[in-house]
């Protein structure tokens, strides 16, 4: 089942006009923002079928914007996202894509800085709810509503269970979790969703580990 | 879990609750909270409900000048007693008309299931409310009854306009609020389906097609139409008055309507109201004087 909480459907509390267009717009580029760990110098942001239609009048690039600068979907700084974001010199690019996508409400966000990028999809379902199905190439499905990790490793046997072995050990519940990779034997995503927030220690714990190159944090 | 409305209507009267109390019961479980950390989080989304409607009441307007200022006119109507069909009807219509006033005017509300269609929920409570006299918990509770039917429909069909059309959004929203207010009424679990049931049956088929994409024109009016549904579907229920069709068909129907619409009549502003002259005209005269703005 897509939707597990009565809050998924009374709510959110939110900036209007539309649930899917505004505050999941919203949410989609707080987690892609919350994925790159930083504040972007730039943007590029590109809409496909809904989303190309309707963004000006739904305020969708306002809205995911202001997700990027790590507004949540009722933070009335939202409405001026466009030009918190001038002032704050971060570049901000919109394309309206033509071609069809898998979901009629589908943003693409690449974002970075001096330091590297991160490309990232995401799709708004209905109500406020999102899924990202793509980052940098792995496909995924993150609903962004629970705490969660994602760990870059090697495609290599064992490597899942000494991750799942140091969450157990600190009691941390997993609620949803799934392995992708690009090609067998290389390299390789691990998506966890879990019922706790993780702290640093654990990170640090999980990036220690062989086969393993990047570990990230996306807090509920 | 109950996954249908069969479901749900059997979990109640077998262990004779509320539609309320199964959902709050399974929202304890699912998010491992307290009844009182569920309660009030819900209490807090009444109160985001109940500052929208006041502020919609006081009069609003959107920054497309669309939509606006249409609840006061209500309310001073209403106030002048010479309505035709009911004070309680028109009550719910204005506080429908007044959240979604807010929402297009980017003020916050609270999704109910969706923006767009957040003033059917909100409009129809604070209407009953003043014949039904609840206490605060039973308003909070009503809410959650209406979370129960949407998050069936959620979950089985869609609540997205882009994906569904307006029948999935203004409609679930009235079918949610019918079912609440039969159980804030007095009725059983199976009459909350009845009146659920009839209310999107009344609803199936309803483009999505909002001119120059804006949450205004229809949507405003499509809510106050919705409360008005949700109203006389729930008074038809409570009267005893049944669905020929089941409530879980009903919500599949919508689904398969929804799947067969066409790309131009959800949310895409390419088709229905939106493609008409006066809409197009209006599309033109937003965007066409400071896209600067937007871009």
């Amino acid at each position: 089942m897509k939707y597990k909480s009565v809050f998924d459907i009374i709510g959110p509390v939110m900036i209007g006009p539309s649930s899917s267009h505004t505050a999941g717009a919203a949410r989609i580029g707080r987690v892609a923002r919350s994925l790159f760990g930083r504040e972007p110098k730039w943007a590029r942001i590109s809409f496909y079928e809904s989303f190309a239609k309707t963004y000006k009048g739904h305020g969708t690039d306002v809205a995911i914007v202001g997700g990027l600068l790590d507004f949540d979907t009722f933070d009335e700084r939202i409405i001026e996202a466009l030009n918190i974001a001038k002032e704050k010199g971060i570049s901000v690019t919109f394309i309206e894509e033509s071609a069809n996508a898998e979901h009629p409400n589908t943003a693409r966000i690449t974002i970075g800085d001096d330091q590297g990028e991160m490309e990232l999809v995401g799709i708004s379902i209905g109500g406020g709810k999102i899924e990202i199905t793509e980052l940098n190439g792995f496909h995924l499905r993150l609903s962004g509503h629970h705490p969660a990790i994602l760990v870059v490793h090697d495609d290599r046997h064992g490597a899942i269970a000494a991750v799942s072995n140091i969450l157990s050990g600190h009691e941390i519940n997993i609620g949803h979790m799934e392995v992708s990779r690009k090609e067998k034997g290389k390299m390789a995503l691990m998506t966890i969703e879990v019922d706790q927030n993780i702290s640093e220690e654990i990170l640090e714990e999980i990036r220690r580990l062989p086969n393993i190159t990047q570990v990230a944090r996306v807090v509920d | 879990m109950f996954r249908n409305v069969a479901e749900l209507v059997e979990m109640a009267e077998s262990q004779n609750k509320k539609i309320s109390d199964i959902m709050i019961e399974q929202e304890m479980g699912v998010t491992n909270r307290s009844r009182e950390e569920v309660l009030g989080q819900m209490d807090k989304n009444l109160t985001v409900m109940e500052e929208a409607v006041e502020r919609g009441l006081k009069g609003v307007s959107s920054h497309s000048g669309l939509t606006g200022g249409d609840a006061v006119l209500l309310q001073k109507y209403i106030e002048k007693g010479n309505f035709l069909s009911g004070e309680i009807i028109l009550d719910a219509v204005s506080k429908a008309v007044a959240t979604n006033e807010v929402n297009a005017a980017m003020g916050t509300i609270c999704a109910t299931p969706t923006a767009g269609s957040a003033g059917v929920v909100p409009g129809t409570l604070f209407a009953v409310k003043r014949v039904l006299n609840p206490t605060r918990e039973q308003m909070v509770k009503f809410l959650f009854t209406s979370g129960a039917f949407g998050f069936v429909v959620a979950n089985n069909a869609s609540i997205s306009g882009a994906a569904g059309g307006c029948q999935a959004e203004v409609g679930s929203a009235s079918g949610m609020a019918a079912a609440a207010i039969v159980e804030m009424a007095g009725g059983t679990p199976s009459q909350c389906a009845e009146a659920m049931a009839i209310t999107l049956k009344n609803m199936l088929g309803l483009v999505c097609d909002p001119v120059a994409g804006l949450v205004e024109v229809p949507c405003v009016k499509r809510n106050a139409m919705g409360a008005s549904n949700a109203m006389i579907a729930a008074d038809m229920a409570l009267a005893g008055i049944k669905s020929r069709i089941p409530c879980d068909e009903v919500i599949d129907a919508m689904f398969k309507i929804g799947q067969r619409m066409p790309s131009a009549l959800r949310e895409t502003a390419e088709g229905g109201l939106a493609a008409t002259p006066t809409g197009r005209m209006l599309e033109a005269k937003i965007f066409g004087i400071a896209p600067a703005n937007r871009d």
